[in-house]
């Protein structure tokens, strides 16, 4: 019998479960920089952040259309959205978002004593439950604060799309996988802003760096108040709302 | 106001995802009945102890294939088990269905070999397919066969809590979600279990009866009204935890009951007042409660047991439509529900259902026509002349 042929079977397993680990260790690899940002980009150096002023929406939808025509999301789901809020006389509360072809709201019927506009979208939370939930780890943190989708690893099993309080999460009906907001991340990692921040025409979108106690997020911030949704999810959102109404959640 | 979150429009989690846990509840039920007798030594439930075995290894078969189905990327399902994520309670999936399964094939091997060798010694297909599985090995004496039983009887065993782990973690899957109301208790995990209990042993009963029916089989009394009796009990304790999770939230009146309320009144009335309590939990109870408690003859004992089996396996069906669907309904937005109706020959639709589920039926026939799994039938005489008596 040849030397080759002595090999014991313990030490025939101890070499399989040693590939199948290396194997393992190179599929898991740390986390990378997404592709497609600038070379000289280091994410170790920002905290980006989103500020909302619902006092200043005019729910002219100019975000929605800019998000569809920047990230290419197809028709039927939303990376954002505006909530219009209608409030009569006997407080009765109405609720509805243009989600129609033109991204118009449809003229109301409601006699409103109070009515305002809230835009919706991911809120990058700190400790985002999607993460938790996700089986096989293609939701992730970026080291500079936002949350994305690997879309090399997501399988589309929808769990984490259950687990999103803020129901920013759907499956990308093209990609057949969980798809949300990304702050345009392929935007800021150049020093630009995401689309529908560029695109406010009333600033009620403010999008940020909280490294940079000099930056307008951060400046707006420590000069008002604000609250963020559903705080009792212990989510800890990194978009923060300015003027919310307690109707809003 | 109707409202809803516009991505909540339509429903991510479809009628597959209602199968599923359907699946594994019977495969954690049948086991269960199984373990009845090979580890606590009931011996009246012998005659469908092996039946129970076989049933819980093909329904454990095919408990992926509804995930398969929805899934988005099927095509990348094993990185549920290479690229894991541990803070998922869904990561766990892969390895506790694989060990779950590895099980269940190795007690199956035990308890059955002296079978699959007697069959293996003849000639045919079936014969080389029974030596295949014994590895060749068609070696058997006393020694063997006490082996064989000592270790079927520590797998059974080891069977129960994996079981339990199996479909307990379903349950965890739903109840663990903060984000629905509707799902997130600490609770779902048990009433999951208990409930898997009640549809594993409806859908042996059922199938007993109809298999004894048409192989013209005597249905063996004590094995059915034991069953009987199990499944009256499991039925109460399920049905008991649902109830207490839901009369806690109402009682409490939290702020979630506002919404919750409404989802039960508007939306799930039917499917959960009228069809899941009211119809498939009471009648049931009732049918189970007289064969238990009162002398009847055994014809209408076994026609009340068989009815209430029946009735259970819709009833559990039933639960886990109104707990995947219906949590599903209910919008985050807190103000509104949205709607769900499958199709038929969708991917995900009806008729995939009807597949999914007939199969593993199709394979327990294969399976018996591999070796019995009803060894000791016998033929059936007129057994309507005596009333069965209560112990």
């Amino acid at each position: 019998m040849s030397e080759q042929r002595k090999l014991s079977r313990r030490e025939a397993m101890r070499m399989l479960a040693a590939g199948g680990g290396g194997l393992l260790l190179v599929h898991c690899g740390p986390i990378k920089p997404p592709a497609g940002q600038k070379s000289d980009y280091d994410w170790t150096k920002h905290q980006w952040a989103y500020a909302i002023d619902t006092t200043k929406c005019i729910g002219c939808n100019a975000c929605m259309r800019a998000c569809r025509a920047e990230n290419n999301v197809p028709k039927g789901v939303y990376r954002t959205w505006v909530e219009r809020y209608q409030i009569d006389a006997e407080d009765h509360v109405y609720v509805d978002s243009a989600t129609n072809e033109n991204f118009v709201f449809a003229p109301s019927s409601v006699r409103a004593v109070k009515a305002f506009f809230v835009p919706k979208m991911c809120n990058h939370c700190e400790k985002s439950v999607c993460n938790q939930v996700c089986p096989v780890g293609a939701a992730y943190h970026t080291k500079d604060g936002a949350v994305l989708v690997d879309h090399g690893r997501c399988i589309g099993c929808a769990y984490c799309v259950q687990a999103c309080p803020y129901g920013s999460r759907f499956i990308n009906p093209e990609l057949h996988m969980a798809d949300k907001c990304t702050w345009c991340y392929h935007r800021i990692t150049k020093g630009l802003l995401p689309a529908c921040v560029q695109s406010c025409p009333r600033e009620a979108r403010i999008f940020g760096d909280l490294a940079d106690p000099k930056s307008k997020l951060s400046v707006i911030l420590k000069q008002n108040r604000y609250r963020v949704l559903k705080p009792e999810m212990g989510t800890h959102p990194r978009c923060f709302y300015l003027g919310l109404d307690r109707e809003v959640v | 106001m109707n409202y809803v979150f516009p991505n909540e429009v339509n429903v991510a989690w479809t009628v597959m995802i209602v199968l599923y846990p359907y699946i594994t509840g019977l495969v954690a039920g049948a086991f269960i009945v199984s373990s009845l007798y090979h580890v606590f030594g009931r011996a009246e439930l012998k005659p469908v102890a092996r039946f129970s075995l076989a049933s819980a290894f093909v329904f454990l078969l095919f408990a992926p294939l509804p995930l398969l189905m929805h899934l988005g990327r099927p095509d990348r399902n094993f990185n549920i088990m290479v690229t894991p994520n541990f803070s998922s309670a869904m990561a766990g999936f892969g390895y506790i269905y694989s060990t779950y399964l590895l099980l269940v094939i190795l007690e199956i091997w035990f308890v059955m070999r002296g079978d699959f060798i007697a069959r293996a010694k003849g000639k045919g297909l079936a014969a080389l397919i029974c030596r295949t599985i014994l590895l060749f090995d068609l070696h058997e004496d006393d020694a063997s066969r006490r082996a064989d039983h000592k270790i079927s009887r520590f797998l059974a065993g080891l069977g129960i809590p994996l079981a339990c782990l199996l479909h307990g973690y379903v349950g965890f899957l739903f109840g663990s979600l903060k984000a629905n109301p509707w799902w997130s208790t600490a609770l779902m995990f048990v009433i999951f279990i208990f409930s898997a209990i009640v549809s594993g042993i409806s859908v042996l009963i059922f199938h007993y009866f109809v298999v004894s029916k048409i192989n013209h089989w005597k249905v063996d009394e004590a094995c059915v009204r034991s069953m009987g009796k199990y499944l009256w009990g499991f039925l109460i304790v399920a049905v008991s935890l649902e109830l207490l999770e839901i009369l806690s939230i109402a009682y409490k009146q939290t702020e979630e009951w506002e919404i919750l309320h409404r989802l039960i009144a508007e939306k799930l009335f039917i499917p959960y007042v009228v069809l899941q309590f009211g119809t498939f939990s009471l009648v049931p109870f009732i049918f189970l409660a007289a064969t238990a408690l009162f002398k009847l003859r055994t014809r209408v004992a076994h026609a009340l047991i068989w009815t209430a089996s029946l009735m259970l396996l819709i009833q559990v069906l039933l639960m886990r439509w109104n707990v995947v669907i219906g949590g599903q309904l209910l919008s985050k937005s807190m103000r509104g529900f949205a709607s769900y109706l499958p199709g038929v020959w969708e991917k995900e639709g009806l008729i995939t259902a009807a597949v999914i589920f007939t199969a593993p039926f199709i394979i327990l026939y294969f399976f018996h026509r591999l070796v019995s799994l009803f060894p000791n039938a016998t033929k059936a005489v007129d057994t309507d002349a005596a009333p069965s008596t209560t112990e």
